[in-house]
């Protein structure tokens, strides 16, 4: 059995583990006083030999990313963390941010350090007040503290550091449009290349991480690369957060080093609710190829659940039980992508419209059989055709659902309606409250 | 309305955050929902004026983003998450019902202007499903009748405190404000986590 290894979460269950002093009673900016005394690619070196792998859904090399920053190019460079976390199942950067804000901070400065940034942005999601209130509140904290502003703990270092709320659009989770987002405009994806690291914020030389990955930052200039990489598999290092929810007993939040399965999480959240039985999953997100039970023993990490034809994306393990009809909720991620795609490129925002319309009348049974085979066809012509992968998650779990569970869709065509109760799924089925 | 000096010297240092006065669209918009409680055509002329662009460039950038209101809403603004698996686990009886429950659609606004509706997307609390945000608190693993209850006490002036939030729930512009940057001092009121969110921590406790 894998154990759990709390590094992130440790203290959450401390009633002001969100305060400075909190943060500094275990240890807290004793890695940025480590940091700022070495050579800023030693600390980039350091995070490379850690293993340390993006935890916003792609899983590129963190350090790597660092060194891609020109350096000695006499231009401004940006650190920008992606706070925006909306993919649908993701829910560990909130609680992250509610609970632990100073750590983000923490490794904020210790990344802009590493790759001379003199301005560093957080972009977090506009619907989290509370989430926003934390993180204000703790950059106050550590302004007040002299952990950021000018000549940081006396070392000669400067950073601002300015956090940025947006305001209801998932695209904004793609680090471009981010960017976009970020500098005033409409959030829209850019054509690559270039990338960030040569034209980023305001076509400067910028960095984007995910909350997770820069947090994850001074545990390892405290304990060292061997002791991140000692945790893991052979090319996913590390620990990392596992987010359980839907149909299991316990949902709940999970730090476990990669490679952990859900046969255990689930054996942690006390397994799928009593009396049923696991049906389908997604591992990371719903842009992730869904799983079924044939899975549960996938390692979780970034090879292993790429080997068994899905991705590791952000470990959003939302658990779905027999009573779920697979159509529902493939149906209702479509309107969802539908809703969120951004309109820039013809076949995502054509493509995607009309995949809910064929999903409709497959849900309410009045379709045909050719409809499968056309949707299909319509997530061919999106998929890799758009700026960015947002029409690619759209056709993930059509794609996937269709392979294990045509017979579901038939269904639906024969009965002429959805064969499922939709009040048996609730969480207040048995409670009598409808 | 015209803005108050005061509020045009807020608006100035929320400019004064950014490297590129541009940048500070969004933060301006969130603070004219502050004052006027949705985007209204004097706050985007306003904030044209102060980052020197044309009003319909700020008008396409708040109508690309969901929270921002081209119509007011309520004091409460409730948003029912229906997305996948929030509807899966009683988002969409819960959606249904309180539609049913106030009178009003998707989008809607109940005639006293106390309470709006809309489903919402992720809302990245799914191991608290099913959520119903409310000014865009957490109220965490709701169902049917705690929803009605809460839209109830929000007509009323007493709505219930959000689950992981303030121990008051605020209003819609005050709201908008903390997401326009500015502190309203109520960061340390509430829990750290909610179970969910301690739940690896608290086995690995009893390991």
């Amino acid at each position: 059995m894998t154990k759990l290894t709390p590094v992130l979460s440790a203290h959450w269950d401390e009633a002001d583990s969100f305060t400075i002093g909190a943060y500094k009673r275990h240890g807290g900016y004793g890695a940025v006083v480590k940091a700022l005394e070495m050579e800023p690619d030693a600390v980039i070196q350091l995070v490379k030999d850690s293993g340390l792998r993006g935890r916003g859904g792609a899983g590129f090399p963190t350090g790597m990313k660092w060194g891609f920053i020109p350096q000695g190019d006499n231009k401004d460079h940006y650190l920008v963390v992606n706070a925006d976390e909306s993919e649908p199942g993701t829910c560990k950067d909130m609680p992250l941010l509610m609970a632990n804000p100073h750590v983000l901070i923490e490794g904020i400065i210790i990344a802009s350090y590493a790759i001379r940034a003199g301005y560093a942005f957080i972009y977090i999601r506009g619907e989290v007040t509370h989430v926003v209130r934390r993180l204000q509140a703790a950059i106050a904290e550590a302004y007040a503290a002299g952990h950021l502003g000018k000549n940081i703990q006396g070392k000669g270092y400067d950073l601002e550091l300015v956090l940025h709320v947006g305001a209801g659009a998932y695209i904004c989770g793609e680090e471009t449009a981010l960017l976009d987002s970020l500098e005033g405009f409409r959030g829209q994806p850019r054509l690559r290349p270039p990338f960030p690291a040569i034209a980023g914020l305001y076509a400067k030389p910028t960095v984007v991480n995910n909350v997770e990955s820069i947090s994850s930052v001074p545990s390892i200039i405290n304990n060292g690369a061997d002791w991140f990489s000692a945790m893991g598999t052979e090319k996913s290092k590390g620990y990392t957060l596992y987010s359980l929810s839907g149909h299991v007993a316990n949902p709940g939040q999970f730090e476990a080093p990669l490679g952990i399965t859900l046969r255990e999480l689930l054996e942690l959240a006390g397994g799928i609710r009593p009396g049923h039985q696991l049906k389908f999953w997604t591992p990371g997100g719903s842009s992730t190829p869904i799983f079924t039970a044939e899975h549960l023993d996938v390692a979780l990490d970034y090879e292993g659940v790429s080997a068994a034809g899905s991705m590791l994306g952000t470990k959003a393990l939302q658990v779905f039980d027999e009573t779920t009809c697979i159509v529902r909720a493939v149906l209702r991620w479509t309107e969802f992508y539908k809703h969120e795609s951004c309109g820039k490129c013809t076949p995502c925002r054509e493509g995607t419209w009309w995949l809910v319309q064929i999903l409709r009348d497959l849900e309410a049974g009045i379709g045909t059989a050719a409809d499968l085979d056309k949707l299909l066809d319509v997530v061919d012509n999106i998929m890799g055709r758009s700026f960015c992968a947002l029409a690619d998650g759209a056709a993930s779990p059509i794609i996937s659902s269709l392979k294990y569970f045509r017979e579901e869709y038939m269904q639906h065509l024969t009965t002429g309606g959805c064969p499922f109760d939709p009040v048996a799924s609730t969480v207040f089925a048995t409670a009598g409250s409808r | 309305m015209a803005f108050t000096t005061e509020q045009l010297t807020i608006m100035d240092s929320i400019i004064a955050r950014y490297p590129k006065s541009r940048s500070a669209i969004m933060p301006l918009l969130h603070y004219v929902q502050s004052i006027d409680g949705y985007v209204t055509s004097t706050g985007i002329e306003i904030i044209a004026e102060k980052l020197e662009l044309a009003t319909a460039e700020v008008t396409a950038v708040s109508t690309f983003y969901t929270q921002y209101k081209p119509e007011p809403v309520g004091e409460y603004h409730v948003g029912v998450c229906t997305n996948t698996l929030c509807a899966v686990m009683g988002g969409d009886a819960i959606f249904a019902a309180v539609k049913e429950h106030l009178g009003i659609e998707n989008d809607g606004v109940t005639a006293d202007g106390k309470v709006s509706l809309e489903h919402i997307e992720c809302n990245a609390a799914c191991d608290y499903a099913p959520v119903v945000m409310v000014n865009w608190e957490f109220y965490d693993n709701q169902t049917v009748e705690s929803v009605k209850s809460l839209v109830d006490g929000a007509r009323n002036g007493n709505p219930p405190a959000p689950t992981r939030g303030p121990k008051t729930l605020r209003t819609w512009k005050e709201n908008s404000a903390v997401l326009a940057g500015l502190s309203d001092g109520l960061a340390g009121e509430g829990v750290s986590a909610g179970e969910p969110s301690k739940l690896g921590l608290k086995i690995s406790r009893g390991n």
